[in-house]
């Protein structure tokens, strides 16, 4: 699906890349409109990062073409350096550095002047709350204050198009909701954004359209409105029981055979239907059966339940697998 | 004009970071100072043998202050990963790493001259050829800077860095025709000295500080140019080949 807008700020056609025996990426076409939000989602190894890496002129595509404002990142890579800004999914400053001298040193690989690069940084560290830390080293900083610096140094030479991967990752509640924020102010202040993340409901906040890959095959591109539109006349409800859920489910499901019911974490189950679920019956056969239902909660479908259908992949042993500890990494 | 910022950036802040940081400043001084007590108490020839040592110490100075130095500036932050933020700056790969190597160079460049500072309160050094010296002393800092650039982007760890460069650095010392003339080595060992850039810096420099060299200055300055320049492009060669994948 093309924007609508008419301007284009990322066009891939084709593009495929592969690593000895594994297609890491397997021909795939999408483009980003100017100023929209682009959501880049799916589990790991799906081929989000080696994507990414191709469009920053990072790997070199097997194939395809990758244009960036109309430049071909493929023949020119340099040229389209100077119209993005790229936040790796690891906080890779300078830890000798302070945070304001890492400002002016990402500045300045963009080529601003000292003056300028030294204003953009202090107004840069006073929007992400880091004015006090400013003179600090970045190896010193928590996890969040890293993060924040990072995508800061991302967008100190103000570029049209920006590439976030994984930007709130591993860090705590409060600083992931204030780069969640800052994210949507660069969008509304018509900043390109290509954002990869594994948080489905943090993409389904922020972003107008989102890819789903799977395997290195886009298997699914759309607005979130209409990737919601396949939840729509779907009923769920989530019940919590003493008894063991698969005997559970099996119970309900011979009982009522166009019930859906899936266990989905220990002493949890999911009931669907198209029709409205009627919970009174249900509890009752439970209760027969010697199983305390604790709660029955109606669930409204998300984007993450589309991203399952969709991928058949599970959305919460992604986001595992995600944020397991690196070895020896930064933050 | 915006490359060039970019390019002093990254020179200043690698001085800052890495060169200017108290354990290089002391390893830039002891190290050169060490090699010469070293070679000055072996040789048990008193200050006569100080023309003799001077080159070997100043070239081993260079030798061994740049190529230590690349495994840092070079390999751990590509380990690290803060090197992509250089090769996403939209600077040309060769600016790039001309200004990753500067540093190196002119740490090389200031190495030699502890020796050479050294060697002025115990002997006259007004003979010495300065007008060959200090070209020589510049063209093996950048010789050795691109070999240590080769030998950083070959390995992935810093260890490995240092491990290679130890396997060019002592055999180059010995077979260079620094401590040893290259005509006494045995006759099979003699081709590989001529493979070595120190070869050729050797011999400039032991012209200019005490006797006249084996081969034109021409030559020899031509030849370590040409390594200069090879050893350059294989390191690009290399970074498109394997950090560009």
């Amino acid at each position: 699906m093309t924007p609508d807008d008419g301007k284009t700020a990322i066009e891939v056609h084709g593009l495929a890349k592969r690593f000895g025996d594994v297609q890491a990426v397997a021909g795939i076409d999408f483009d980003v409109g100017a100023g929209e939000l682009f959501g880049f989602l799916g589990p790991n190894g799906a081929g989000k990062s080696t994507t990414i890496n191709m469009l920053t002129g990072l790997a070199r595509p097997d194939a395809g073409t990758i244009r960036i404002a109309g430049i071909d990142c493929t023949k020119n890579p340099k040229a389209a350096q100077h119209l993005m800004g790229v936040v790796p999914d690891e906080s890779n400053l300078y830890p000798e550095l302070t945070g304001f001298e890492n400002l002016c040193f990402c500045g300045a690989l963009y080529g601003l002047a000292k003056q300028d690069r030294e204003a953009r940084a202090r107004k840069l560290l006073d929007r992400f709350g880091l004015a006090d830390a400013g003179g600090r080293k970045f190896g010193g900083y928590s996890r969040g204050m890293k993060r924040k610096l990072t995508i800061a140094a991302g967008i100190i030479h103000a570029p049209p198009i920006l590439f976030l991967d994984e930007p709130t990752t591993g860090i705590d509640v409060a600083s992931a909701r204030q780069i969640r924020q800052l994210i949507a102010d660069l969008n509304a202040g018509g900043t390109t954004i290509f954002l990869t993340t594994h948080y489905i409901e943090e993409a389904q906040r922020l972003c107008g359209r989102i890819a789903f890959i799977v395997k290195g095959r886009i298997v699914r591109i759309d607005t979130v409105e209409e990737l919601m539109r396949r939840t729509d006349g779907r009923h769920v409800v989530q019940f919590a029981v003493s008894a063991r859920a698969t005997e559970v489910c099996e119970a309900i499901v011979a009982e009522w055979p166009n019930l859906h019911c899936q266990p989905v974490a220990d002493g949890q189950i999911r009931v669907e239907s198209p029709e409205p679920v009627r919970v009174g019956p249900l509890v009752r056969l439970l209760e027969d059966r010697g199983a305390e239902v604790s709660e029955a909660r109606k669930l409204r479908p998300s984007l993450e339940d589309v991203f399952v259908e969709i991928t058949g992949i599970e959305a919460g042993a992604m986001k595992q697998e995600k944020e397991k500890p690196r070895k020896g990494g930064g933050a | 004009m915006k490359a060039w910022i970019a390019f002093w950036s990254i020179l200043a802040k690698d001085f800052r970071a890495y060169y200017l940081k108290p354990p290089n400043i002391s390893w830039g001084l002891i190290f050169p100072l060490a090699w010469t007590g070293m070679f000055f108490i072996r040789s048990g020839a008193g200050l006569d043998s100080v023309p003799a040592l001077l080159p070997g110490v100043i070239a081993v100075s260079v030798l061994f202050g740049t190529t230590s130095l690349l495994a840092v500036t070079v390999t751990f932050e590509k380990k690290g990963r803060s090197f992509e933020r250089l090769l996403l700056a939209p600077i040309p790969l060769e600016l790039l790493m001309l200004a990753k190597t500067g540093g190196a160079i002119l740490f090389g460049i200031a190495n030699a001259f502890v020796p050479v500072v050294f060697a002025a309160f115990l002997i006259d050094i007004s003979a010495v050829n300065w007008t060959t010296l200090v070209p020589a002393i510049v063209l093996i800092a950048v010789s050795s800077t691109f070999l240590g650039l080769f030998i950083a982007v070959a390995v992935k760890e810093v260890f490995e860095a240092q491990t290679f460069s130890n396997f060019f650095r002592f055999p180059m010392i010995f077979l260079c025709g620094l401590f040893f003339p290259i005509e006494q080595l045995p006759v099979w060992l003699r081709p590989l000295s001529c493979a070595l850039p120190l070869t050729y810096g050797a011999d400039v420099l032991h012209g200019s500080i005490h006797r006249l060299p084996h081969m034109p200055l021409a030559l020899d300055f031509g030849l370590l140019a040409a390594f200069c320049a090879v050893l350059f492009a294989l390191s690009l060669r290399n970074i498109r080949r394997k950090w560009i994948t």
